[in-house]
């Protein structure tokens, strides 16, 4: 218990710094001198950095030096390996034939590795390791360690339930298992657990980590909206791929009055269509619930160098203000993180678990449905 | 709009991340988790339902215990009240038995005792015979001695049989 406070006053300490000293004029000063050494923030530069990708990591109380990522192009004549550092400050470098810098603001490729073809910007295919992809891996790291960490404990002690931080782990695993999958999904449970609880553990763990505001976290990866798309695919491979007759029956051939489906396709449309919203409205919820959260806490930061360049006694106040709002913030953030990785995991779970109806059971059947239908509908 | 455009590396790579990702724990986590769970939830069941079973068991054991201790302590006082009976019976049985033997000795006793009477007084009545025949014999030697009283007797003697013819 003491110990778990100390973590906590230290890690709430280490945030409250952090975000004092940002506030101190001179990093300010030095904000603003980054910013293309004019004396005015640009908020809205400042927060699309935050929320997009990027080829560096960014440091702590340094905005000249990024932890360095490896950028892998495929320029014109051929692939390319190098590190960002080369590319920082807006650096060109050339790496064999090719020559590439980092798109300004200006141009219609702004933030991304572009080639230098006789002045004009070509786009290489960009397959380099940025901020969220580094994120990424960390993140695949850490569940996979903790999971195998879990599973050895559990072949190793059959019987025994583990304690504190594993035991934690173990909560969460049978919270989705026994509270979610179970219950949906019934006797094919077994089957689709695996792809269910490796999504809910990475969302999870993709959206905490992106909370911590230094060097392993930070990155809004959650928030952006490839890798939800990704994920939203991924569910849509398995709702679909292993689909029973029946969904395939209710989609082509939908339960409802002749004129409706024939001959004019009005339902098997319909349905269609909804193959795909289903897993659309996956990609945006999660993507837009953490990009709003990032930005939020951002903007809030933010808003103590707006107000400090108008004066400084509306920055002193703004900045307790925002400290306060920040805090909170983050703290339902870890609650929405969590809340987002069981919503995603739930829904997944709904959406194939509706292919797997079985007919014989009418009333039944009807009954689930609706209950499914609620719930999107409640949700999306 | 940047933002809502998904970046051909990132997708890139989340699928190979994830691809890896699901791989390695769905080879070598999950089931070894879900089967780990799942097994100690049933542990846990049956674990209960022994208890139960149990407790259920060891209430009828006791119940049955009790049922046998009372059929043991009414069978003990059967057979006591039994022997009790048992005990007077032989009692009286040899009781009875005694006073016959007893009867029979003492009848036996008697006939004897009257036997032996009759014998002594049949003895007796000898013995006093032949004492008296002695004692005749002897007075009789005596007074034959003397002469008078011979010659009284033989007188007397024929004084009778005259009579007496």
């Amino acid at each position: 218990m003491t110990r778990i406070k100390i973590i906590l006053t230290s890690l709430l300490l280490a945030f409250a710094v952090s975000m004092a000293s940002a506030t101190a004029p001179e990093v300010a000063a030095a904000e603003a001198a980054a910013d293309n050494a004019e004396k005015k923030i640009n908020p809205k530069k400042i927060i699309f950095e935050h929320l997009l990708d990027g080829y560096g990591w960014e440091v702590p109380f340094d905005h000249h030096h990024r932890i360095p990522l490896p950028v892998i192009v495929r320029a014109s004549d051929g692939w390319h390996c190098f590190s960002s550092a080369h590319l920082d400050h807006g650096h060109t470098y050339t790496d064999g034939g090719a020559t590439f810098v980092i798109a300004g603001p200006e141009s219609k490729f702004a933030g991304k590795v572009v080639e230098l073809d006789r002045g004009e910007e070509i786009r290489p295919l960009d397959i380099s390791v940025t901020k969220n992809v580094c994120a990424l891996f960390i993140t695949v790291l850490l569940v996979s360690g903790i999971m195998l960490w879990l599973a050895a404990f559990l072949r190793k002690h059959p019987y025994r339930a583990p304690r504190k931080g594993l035991g934690a782990v173990e909560v969460c695993v049978t919270f989705v298992y026994d509270g979610v999958i179970k219950p949906i999904l019934g006797p094919q449970a077994k089957r689709f657990a695996p792809y269910l609880l490796t999504v809910f553990f990475f969302i999870l763990v993709m959206n905490l980590l992106g909370l911590v505001v230094i060097f392993p976290g930070g990155a809004n990866l959650t928030g952006n909206i490839a890798v939800t798309m990704v994920l939203a695919v991924c569910t849509f491979i398995a709702t679909n791929f292993f689909a029973n007759k029946h969904y395939w029956k209710e989609i082509l051939w939908p339960d409802v009055p002749m004129w409706l489906k024939f001959p004019l396709p009005i339902m098997p449309v319909i349905e269609i269509f909804g193959m795909f919203t289903k897993p659309a409205a996956l990609t945006v919820r999660l993507f837009a619930n953490m990009m709003g959260g990032h930005m939020i806490v951002i903007t809030l930061t933010l808003l103590i160098f707006i107000f400090s360049a108008m004066s400084p006694v509306a920055g002193g106040a703004t900045t307790v203000v925002s400290l306060f709002f920040s805090i909170f913030m983050l703290l339902i953030d870890v609650l929405v993180s969590f809340i987002q990785a069981y919503v995603f995991t739930m829904l997944s779970t709904i959406f194939i678990g509706l292919a797997h109806e079985e007919e014989h059971e009418k009333d039944d059947h009807a009954h689930k449905h609706d209950i499914g239908k609620e719930i999107i509908d409640t949700l999306v | 709009m940047e933002l809502f455009t998904p970046d051909f590396g990132l997708i890139f790579w989340m699928f190979v991340a994830f691809g890896v990702l699901f791989l390695i724990l769905w080879k070598f986590a999950w089931p070894a988790i879900i089967k780990g769970v799942d097994s100690r939830a049933e542990l846990i069941d049956k674990g209960v339902e022994y208890a139960q079973a149990a407790k259920e068991q060891l209430d009828n054991a006791r119940q049955e215990a009790e049922s046998y201790l009372n059929d043991a302590r009414r069978q003990q006082a059967d057979m006591l009240r039994e022997a009790d009976k048992m005990k007077t019976q032989i009692i009286e049985q040899a009781r009875v038995a005694a006073q016959a033997e007893a009867q029979k000795v003492m009848d036996n006793a008697k006939l004897q005792i009257q036997q032996q009477q009759k014998e002594a007084r049949q003895q007796f009545r000898n013995q006093v015979s032949d004492f008296a025949l002695q004692i005749a014999g002897k007075i009789v030697h005596n007074q034959m001695q003397q002469d008078d009283a011979r010659d009284r007797l033989v007188d007397s003697m024929l004084d009778e049989i005259e009579k007496n013819n």
